[in-house]
């Protein structure tokens, strides 16, 4: 269990703005995911906790150890930390054969241990038919999986991941979340992971940090967090929503309702909790939960007509974007099916519609 | 007439120690330039460079006021090893040492700065000391560009002529040097030895230069 309640200041410069990380969270067993864009923090947080940033105050605790205490002044060494760390780059020594590697690492481990316990993560993480070889002669998956290895086999209280599965194509981005499974099956050590990448989210977050700007915007499961997303900002961040200008007309708190006009068509929503009458909001609806239609005479309730400017193949459906910023994703055949409309309209099942 | 090889093996022996204590001496200060900050880091960055732009009598100049027979410094050695520094072969040690060490501690300050930070930071994350992190990961990582930098600070020590003439002066058998002796030999004539010498150092920072340039390329 990792806890980390820290303050960072950086003051602006010549050529940067001024930054602050400002972060509280806590995080158990399993993988926490730390998502947010190129700049939100969420490295310099990872290092802090790694020890290789100090931190102005606050506290960090991993399990019942102090690894940063502000007021009692306690910074210890990453090499005090027991923390495992997997970079971007996997940072494996290049002058070294994949197992000693994994021997120097292992070197804080009992002497009569260390022999059986390289051979034991050879074995597990399929190593070890390349383990007299240099990183620069393994392959792309081989060095990857021999530094989550080489991170874990000192037993650390936490595994750190530095956007481990960045600028990797899809066959070894597969494997990596494999490996990761693995190890959340095998090991009970706590991973923090960062990322950009949404998919990542869910292929392997138990839980999901959003970061911004240093601060924490939005904490629960990755579905929690795509179901309800805590505010306008978090639903940019996440970049797979419908974020379409409305304007509330009738709430019905009784019968779980509302009028939202939105351009210059009015159609039902759910009831919006906090929300007044003439409220100007953010409808925030997910492409997948919208329909597009052959417009068939008068638009139906909940119908908007609009006008398709392209249609844009993805692997599983088809993403249709309507002027007006309407995105929608249609099922293949379905799209196969309507390939010829020339007039659209768009369905907003009132239920999916939410306000930020 | 036979040749008195006597100052080529004195410049080797010069060379050698003095390049051996240039490498220790370098590589913990380019250790110290390349990762730690301090007040006045860049006063020993030019301190250390110095020798390489000033004139060689100058260095001379120095070397003498600092370990000559009435300088503290000078006293001291004398106190401990019962003779006197200056006009001893070690002074040219000294002077050797001088010119060397910006050399080994420039080349070695890039290589240690040019390894892959990340490697750095595993290694500690993985809870190797400061100790070593640097002689099984930095060095082993740097080592091709110091070991070229120490090929050429021992090619540089083997000619060192200005200074090492002012600090241990030019007395055959005992502190004459190569540089020495093939000046020494053209000023009284003897254009034979001269030549010889000559060709023989020559040969000798030839082959060392193609050794290092070899190392640094494999």
């Amino acid at each position: 269990m990792i806890q980390a309640r820290i303050r960072k200041t950086f003051p602006p410069r010549k050529d940067s703005s001024g930054f602050l990380l400002d972060v509280d969270f806590n995080a158990a067993a399993g993988v926490t995911v730390l998502f947010g864009p190129s700049g939100a923090g969420k490295t310099m947080l990872l290092d802090s906790i790694a020890g290789f940033v100090r931190p102005d105050q606050g506290r960090i605790l991993l399990d019942d150890a102090i690894l940063f205490d502000g007021a009692a002044h306690v910074h210890l060494s990453p090499q005090a930390r027991n923390c495992g760390y997997v970079f971007q780059s996997y940072a494996l020594f290049p002058h070294m054969t994949l197992r000693e590697n994994l021997a120097f690492a292992a070197e804080r481990r009992p002497r009569l241990e260390r022999h059986r316990r390289v051979n034991e993560m050879l074995e597990r993480f399929r190593l070890t038919e390349a383990a007299g070889r240099r990183p620069h002669e393994l392959s792309g998956g081989q060095r990857q999986r021999c530094s989550i290895a080489r991170a874990l086999i000192g037993g650390p209280q936490l595994l750190l991941l530095d956007e481990p599965a960045q600028g990797l194509d899809a066959p070894l981005r597969a494997e990596f979340y494999e490996t990761l499974r693995q190890v959340r099956a095998d090991f009970q050590t706590p991973v923090l992971l960062v990322t950009h990448d949404l998919d990542e989210c869910f292929e392997l977050g138990d839980e999901m940090i959003v970061l911004r700007e240093g601060r924490i915007v939005q904490s629960g499961t990755p579905r929690q967090i795509l179901d309800t997303p805590a505010n306008l900002d978090v639903a940019r961040l996440l970049g797979a929503f419908n974020l379409l200008p409305g304007e509330i007309r009738t709430l019905d708190p009784g019968r779980n309702s509302s009028r939202v006009k939105l351009g210059e068509f009015e159609i039902d929503g759910p009831y919006f909790p906090g929300r007044l009458r003439g409220d100007r909001v953010t409808i925030c609806v997910r492409p997948e939960q919208l329909t597009a239609l052959a417009r068939n005479g008068r638009p139906g309730p909940n119908q908007i007509p609009a006008t398709l400017e392209r249609a844009v193949e993805k692997p599983q459906s088809v993403r249709l974007e309507f002027a007006g910023g309407i995105s929608v994703d249609l099922p293949r055949p379905e799209f196969e099916r309507l390939r010829e409309t020339r007039e659209w309209v768009v369905q907003l099942p009132a239920a999916s519609l939410r306000a930020l | 007439m036979p040749i008195d090889w006597f100052p080529l093996w004195l410049s080797l022996r010069v060379a050698l120690v003095s390049t051996v204590a240039a490498l220790g001496a370098g590589l913990w200060i380019a250790h110290v330039l390349a990762n730690r900050e301090f007040r006045g880091k860049a006063a020993v960055d030019a301190a250390v460079t110095l020798p390489l732009v000033l004139p060689p009598t100058v260095l001379g100049y120095y070397l003498l006021v600092l370990l000559g027979h009435r300088s503290p410094l000078g006293k001291l050695w004398e106190k401990i090893f019962g003779s006197p520094l200056v006009f001893t072969w070690k002074a040219a040690v000294v002077a050797a040492l001088l010119y060397s060490l910006p050399l080994l501690v420039k080349s070695s300050r890039a290589a240690l700065e040019s390894v892959d930070r990340s490697c750095e930071r595993a290694a500690r994350t993985l809870g190797a000391s400061e100790w070593k992190l640097f002689w099984r990961v930095t060095l082993p990582l740097a080592r091709r560009s110091i070991l070229a930098a120490t090929a050429l600070a021992f090619a540089r020590s083997l000619g060192e002529f200005g200074a090492t003439l002012m600090i241990a002066g030019n007395i055959p058998g005992q502190t004459q040097t190569m540089a020495v002796a093939i000046y020494d030999a053209q000023e009284s004539g003897n254009s034979t030895l001269a030549l010889t010498l000559v060709l023989v150092i020559s040969a000798i920072a030839l082959a060392i230069l193609t050794l290092a340039a070899r190392l640094e390329n494999r």
